[in-house]
């Protein structure tokens, strides 16, 4: 849905990837995690608990929490809050959260 | 616990002018933001955009350096990346960062935690492809990302406007600009023009940005009455009515950016429970503020468009009224010395803010944008309608609280940061009383989601 005006790869910059779901993704450093699916052609981070419809990131300034994520095995990580690391493991949230101490 | 005299929250354009202010006086502020690099939304990423033809953003944008310079001196104690989960009436904050919370004191609070954009509740509005104009700019900003094929832009407002520039610079394809100012708005907004006269370079600034935008050719259809977001899964199509035609027209478009205005973001506000006032000619709540800024809470003042839309500018200055009322508070300066050096930026801000009125009566949106159907979501979180809501005022609910218990509505991750406006109103309009009565969820803290484990480890320190 979204493209570079420059891709990462294009410039000087390092890279970074990370895994997200079975994919490899590859973003630039400082770019927040939503921001790298957005893209990359990933648009849908998680689905509802209560009729399971899909959500992809909507105001990208941390207000609206439709893209909540699992990074490294932490739920409800805000997509558009957190910053990419290298290596990190992304995956989508469905449905309903489990309760984890 | 270790206490400070001044905290400050959030460093977009108030937030810094605020602490480069206090720093004169002698006070070394501690500034939290919740971004990982300073400038707010408005100045969002300036020191590393990756746009850098600055005709592409702007002139307005590059003039965030030199707050963002000011706020990089050593002596103030600057946290990015830190999300605040707790504040109290007693001053004392809870901080996470990098998985690690802790709570400090404050003897002085200013919070400049800015504005959100108003939700726009359509028919398919929570459809992936559905977006506000808002993260467009700021995905533009960040990470140098526009919208891939033809983008259909709906709704009004000066943000609107100017993403639709924005994009015209980047190259990209705008397939439509859908306005939904009621026509009759301009007459309305006439008689403000006077008034807005007094800045009459942002009035022209607008004036411009719709020359730019015509002789470019894009398609701008004005008095779009009706509008809603259609596909399976992900937004496929964009259908609208124009005023005073009964016809639905179509755009097949992945990409729908939503706008129509900024309200302030009264979420911590809130949660403190200072008290607030609903703005009839804004269209929005913000907490009543004394002559400094000051709320009715002892030691904490909020500055910038979290307590009445005013524009980045004018959010700068009112950062440095509230830098000077801090210095007062904290006795760095005297009610005669602080008052005189506030006049000319009271003189300023008048004159800045002149426009609002003129912005506010033109932009405002129409009942149909803020009160959804029967059929639409107002709650993103818990998926409740408009027709719910109206269900439960039906069954005897007459404030939000009520509402919540019954449907969960403002229950979700959001903690009714998105429903919240809407509920209120759409309530007020149920039962006939006014928005003021209605009132609006009693939020409690955590704020922003944080674990079990990372606030055992704050209480261990603590
Ligand atoms: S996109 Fe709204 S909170 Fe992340």
């Amino acid at each position: 849905m979204f493209k570079r005006l420059s891709p990462p790869e294009a410039t000087n910059e390092a890279v970074v990837t990370f895994r997200f779901d079975e994919q490899t993704v590859t973003a630039r450093p400082g770019d927040t995690v939503a921001a790298a699916l957005l893209t990359s052609g990933i648009s849908i981070c998680r689905s509802t608990p209560v009729s399971n419809a899909p959500r992809a990131p909507y105001c990208m300034m941390g207000v609206c929490f439709e893209c909540l994520v699992e990074v490294d095995g932490n739920p409800n990580v805000q997509a558009c809050q957190a910053e990419v690391r290298d290596g990190m493991h992304v995956h989508t949230q469905q449905g309903a959260r489990r309760l984890t101490s | 616990m270790i206490t400070h005299d001044l905290v400050i929250l959030g460093t977009g354009p108030a937030g810094m002018a605020a602490a480069t202010t206090a720093l004169e006086h002698g006070i070394t502020p501690v500034v939290i933001d919740e971004q990982p690099a300073a400038g707010g939304q408005i100045y969002r990423a300036l020191e590393r955009t990756p746009v850098l033809d600055r005709r592409i953003l702007g002139e307005d944008y590059w003039s965030g350096e030199s707050l963002i310079k000011g706020l990089k001196d050593p002596q103030i104690d600057y946290r990015p990346a830190s999300t605040v989960w707790q504040l109290t009436r007693q001053r004392e904050i809870g901080l996470l960062h990098d998985d690690k919370a802790e709570m400090i004191c404050a003897r002085h609070i200013i919070l400049a935690t800015g504005a959100m954009e108003r939700p726009m509740p359509i028919a398919g509005w929570t459809l992936p492809g559905v977006m506000t104009a808002g993260s467009g700019q700021i995905l533009l900003k960040s990470a140098g990302a526009v919208p891939q094929a033809p983008v259909v832009l709906a709704g009004c407002g000066p943000l609107l406007l100017l993403l639709a520039t924005q994009y015209l610079r980047a190259g990209v394809e705008i397939a439509a600009i859908l306005d939904t100012t009621p026509r009759d708005r301009y007459r309305a907004a006439l008689k403000h023009v006077p008034g807005a006269l007094r800045n009459v370079s942002t009035l022209l600034k607008g004036v411009g940005l719709l020359r730019e935008l015509r002789r470019a050719g894009v398609r701008h259809i004005r008095g779009v009455s009706a509008l809603r977001a259609e596909g399976s899964g992900q937004l496929e199509r964009v259908l609208w009515k124009q005023q005073g035609d009964d016809n639905w027209q179509t755009l097949e478009t992945p990409t729908l950016l939503l706008h129509q205005g900024v309200i302030p973001n009264t979420q911590i506000t809130r949660a403190v429970d200072c008290h607030h006032e609903w703005d009839e000619q804004q269209l929005a709540w913000r907490p009543r503020l004394d002559e400094w800024l000051g709320t009715d809470i002892p030691g904490i003042a909020v500055a910038g468009d979290g307590g009445g839309i005013v524009g980045a500018k004018a959010a700068a200055m009112q950062g440095q009224l509230a830098g000077l009322g801090a210095a007062l508070a904290l006795g760095k300066l005297t009610l005669e010395n602080s008052t005189e050096r506030a006049q000319p930026i009271r003189k300023a801000l008048a004159r800045d803010t002149a426009i609002r009125p003129f912005l506010d009566v033109l932009y405002r949106p129409a009942k149909q944008w803020r009160l959804p159907d029967d059929d639409t979501l107002a709650c993103r979180c818990e998926e409740v309608t408009g027709g719910e809501i109206r269900r439960m005022a039906d069954m005897g609910c007459r404030g939000p609280n009520q509402t919540k218990s019954f449907t969960r509505c403002g229950m979700g991750p959001c903690q009714g940061r998105m429903c919240g406006i809407t509920v209120s109103e759409l309530l007020a309009d149920a039962n006939q009383q006014s928005v003021e009565e209605t009132g609006y969820y009693r939020l409690r803290p955590p704020f922003k989601p944080i674990t079990l484990g990372q606030l055992a480890k704050a209480a261990e320190e603590g």
